[in-house]
């Protein structure tokens, strides 16, 4: 029996069963935007920049199980424009200052902004305020950059059995919290080797020390953009 | 300090006159003229009127973002933020020194900020006054203007500027708020292909730097009366030297000549600053106004800049430079020169020598190669103070044991000059004013005055904007009895 397909903007793409609409995009090579979701974990469904419609419903790519026969619409200036007016609500939420922020040419979430075309921010900023958390000897954390895509929850939670970092807070007041009586990630059993450690999309969690030692222009999003690098590699590229 | 610049006996009695703001110089800023009831300005204030805080908003910043963070106080002279930044930092990292390439990436860098920024203010912003003269139309009197009348300057001007860029993009990364230069080091070599693009125009830029020389003393030589005497104002100087005495833009220990030449103090190191300088407020502008302590305020103000630095200096050491310099020193018959207007003389002859230097480094392997890192033992604070286009620059960091900024000072070039320029805004006002009428003329001159010492009132407090000049006549009682505008 051959494998059943459904259509993203218009081509074919193969699935297996119960994969969902993002995963099977992703195998055939055919890239939909998102930052929460990573192949380690399985869907979150928060940050909701994997937005498709099928059916005249946005849905979720990454939450969203691929049906035989299915009219998938990613890339289209009406997705877009969604998805852009997520990214510019993501940017004001936090203080998200590219020229000096060390996490510059390596963030997803600029990169995304590169990708999707945002010129502005448009909304009013939030300015939070929250205190840098340098506690930790190796690790530094700036909470004012959170996108709330809780990687690092679920990274130090099932793979490094710690539990280190939840979201606190509902809605607006939602924020990053260390979990440890004191606050201070150095009273946790956190290490800088620990997966929660690498996974930020953002820069949230950032290893000490390093700041711009990769020159800014020499960096992964700088020599391609965010759609190809967040492809798997396919048999026969180098 | 200086306490006739700002006090009068009944101030009631006196009329404001208020240039605001200021046009052709980098931020913002206001002058405002007290008048007593014989016409005569009696008070002169240079207002920095808008605040910037970058002091504050660093702390609690991890040290490593600092250097880059501190940049964004300027889009004319980033590079010697950046620098200074660094350099203060490399003692809290320990690398006391740094590596050979490390200092050799960043003095080129800094030598393309010199060249850049100096071709900028003497092409772009000051010629216009210069060739045209104060009083010549606005519509004339500017870049435009420039290109117009005397295509060949303008276009060297243009191109000596892209170069001093293109050696900022080729050592930092980028034309403007380059990321290169890292507490301990430097995070990129120059390349090759870099080099040798730039060392193809290199003495091409010395050649142009010379004749832009030759053009400023014609226009000294050709009319003394103005160039010698306009908005003079003696004071001590003060810069960077380096050990044997000779000019020292990027590293070295500071020296303080008086008026008439004597060497007050010299060989005092740079992280002895705060002991040396101190900054006293005035409850009218954000810029403080620095004087050596130990002489109090009244006797220990000092202009910083080219025109300090050329005459601090015993010599300048790069050849061409070095004859210019002389040029300079003998035309006055070896009397320290004080007048603004020198300022732009003793700019070029720095900017020559930025030229001299950058084609000279560049064949150097140490940029194209070799360690760029080094590392020591911690330190609580660090102290960086270079010589930026525009004067003596100091930043200062502590930084806790968790990485992060506990507190920092920022001295800035334009912040040593405020006593001179407020001096000199009186002393054009005192000689231009009438008394009755505001006249162009007056405006031109004090902006003029202003302009000689290339003020970047954003690196003292704030941001750039387009300024238009607008210019009230204020009684009293504060009517206000007459109005300029003009678009900037």
């Amino acid at each position: 029996m051959s494998q059943p397909t459904f259509l993203l903007d218009g081509q074919s793409v193969p699935f297996d069963d119960g994969q969902m609409i993002l995963e099977a995009a992703r195998a055939a090579g055919r890239y939909i935007p998102h930052l929460c979701w990573h192949p380690d974990f399985p869907p979150h469904g928060s940050c909701k920049l994997c937005v498709v419609k099928v059916a005249g419903r946005h849905v979720s790519a990454c939450a969203t199980p691929a049906r035989a026969g299915a009219e998938v619409e990613s890339d289209t200036p009406e997705i877009n424009t969604e998805r852009r007016t997520l990214l510019q609500m993501l940017f004001v939420e936090g203080n998200h200052f590219c020229p000096a922020c060390e996490k510059s040419g390596d963030c997803q979430l600029q990169a995304m902004a590169y990708d999707l075309e945002m010129t502005t921010p448009r909304f009013r900023h939030f300015f939070p305020d929250r205190p840098v958390d340098a506690s930790h000897p190796e690790v530094l954390l700036d909470f004012n950059r959170c996108i709330y895509c809780e990687l690092c929850v679920r990274a130090s939670r099932e793979q490094d059995g710690k539990a280190v970092f939840a979201l606190t807070g509902r809605g607006i007041n939602k924020k990053l919290a260390v979990n440890a009586e004191s606050g201070r990630l150095a009273d946790t059993d956190f290490a800088a080797n620990d997966k929660a450690a690498h996974i930020c999309p953002v820069g949230v969690i950032l290893k000490k020390r390093v700041g711009f030692a990769v020159p800014i222009g020499e960096r992964t999003y700088d020599r391609a953009p965010l759609h190809e690098v967040a492809l798997p590699k396919l048999e026969g590229d180098t | 300090m200086s306490s006739d610049l700002e006090t009068a006996a009944n101030r009631d009695t006196l009329r404001r006159v208020a240039i605001d703001p200021i046009s052709r110089v980098e931020g913002h800023g206001k002058v405002t003229l007290l008048l007593d009831e014989a016409g005569q300005v009696h008070e002169a204030r240079l207002h920095i009127v808008e605040f910037r805080g970058f002091e504050a908003f660093i702390e609690g910043r991890p040290y490593w973002e600092i250097p880059v963070i501190v940049q964004r106080l300027c889009g004319i002279c980033p590079v010697s933020h950046h620098l200074a930044a660094a350099k203060a930092l490399d003692y809290v990292v320990g690398a006391v020194p740094v590596t050979a390439t490390a200092d050799k990436m960043r003095r080129l860098m800094h030598y393309g900020q010199i060249l850049q920024s100096h071709a900028l203010h003497f092409f772009h912003l000051a010629s216009p006054d210069l060739l045209f003269g104060f009083d010549a139309p606005v519509a004339q009197r500017n870049i435009a203007g420039v290109i117009a009348a005397h295509p060949d300057i303008a276009r060297q001007g243009v191109g000596l500027r892209r170069f001093g860029q293109q050696v900022i993009a080729a050592t930092a990364g980028k034309r403007i708020h380059g990321t290169a230069a890292v507490p301990g080091g430097i995070n990129r070599h120059l390349s090759a292909t870099d080099r040798d693009a730039l060392l193809a125009e290199a003495d091409t830029m010395v050649a142009w730097s010379q004749a832009a020389v030759a053009l400023v003393r014609r226009l000294h030589e050709a009319d003394p009366a103005l160039y010698d005497r306009f908005g003079c104002v003696p004071s001590s100087l003060m810069s960077l030297v380096r050990a044997d005495g000779a000019m020292e833009l990027y590293d070295g220990q500071l020296r303080l000549r008086s008026a008439d030449g004597e060497v007050l103090r010299d060989a005092v190191p740079s992280h002895d600053y705060m002991d040396f300088i101190t900054e006293a407020v005035k409850p009218w502008s954000y810029m403080k106004f620095p004087y050596v302590t130990d002489l109090g305020p009244e006797a220990g103000w000092y202009k910083v800049g080219p025109l300090a630095r050329v005459q601090n200096c015993d010599f300048i050491p790069t050849p061409l430079a070095e004859a210019e310099r002389r040029a300079f020193r003998a035309y006055s018959g070896g009397a320290i020169q004080h007048a603004s207007l020198a300022y732009h003389w003793a700019r070029m002859i720095e900017m020559l020598h930025a030229a001299e230097v950058i084609r000279d480094m560049l064949p150097d392997p140490d940029l194209t190669g070799g360690e760029r890192m080094a590392e020591g033992p911690r330190a609580a604070s660090g102290v960086g103070v270079i010589e930026a286009p525009r004067g003596t620059l100091i930043h200062h960091y502590w930084v806790g044991d968790d990485d992060l900024v506990r507190w920092c000072n920022l001295i800035v070039s334009t912040t040593h000059n405020n006593e001179a320029m407020n001096r000199a805004v009186r002393e054009v006002a005192r000689r231009e004013l009438d008394g009755q009428t505001l006249t162009e003329g007056l405006l031109n001159h004090i902006e003029v005055a202003i302009r000689a010492y290339d003020p970047c009132l954003s690196c003292a407090t704030h941001a750039l904007g387009k300024m238009p000049l607008e210019v009230r006549l204020v009684d009293a009682g504060g009517q206000c009895v007459a109005q300029k505008v003009r678009n900037g």
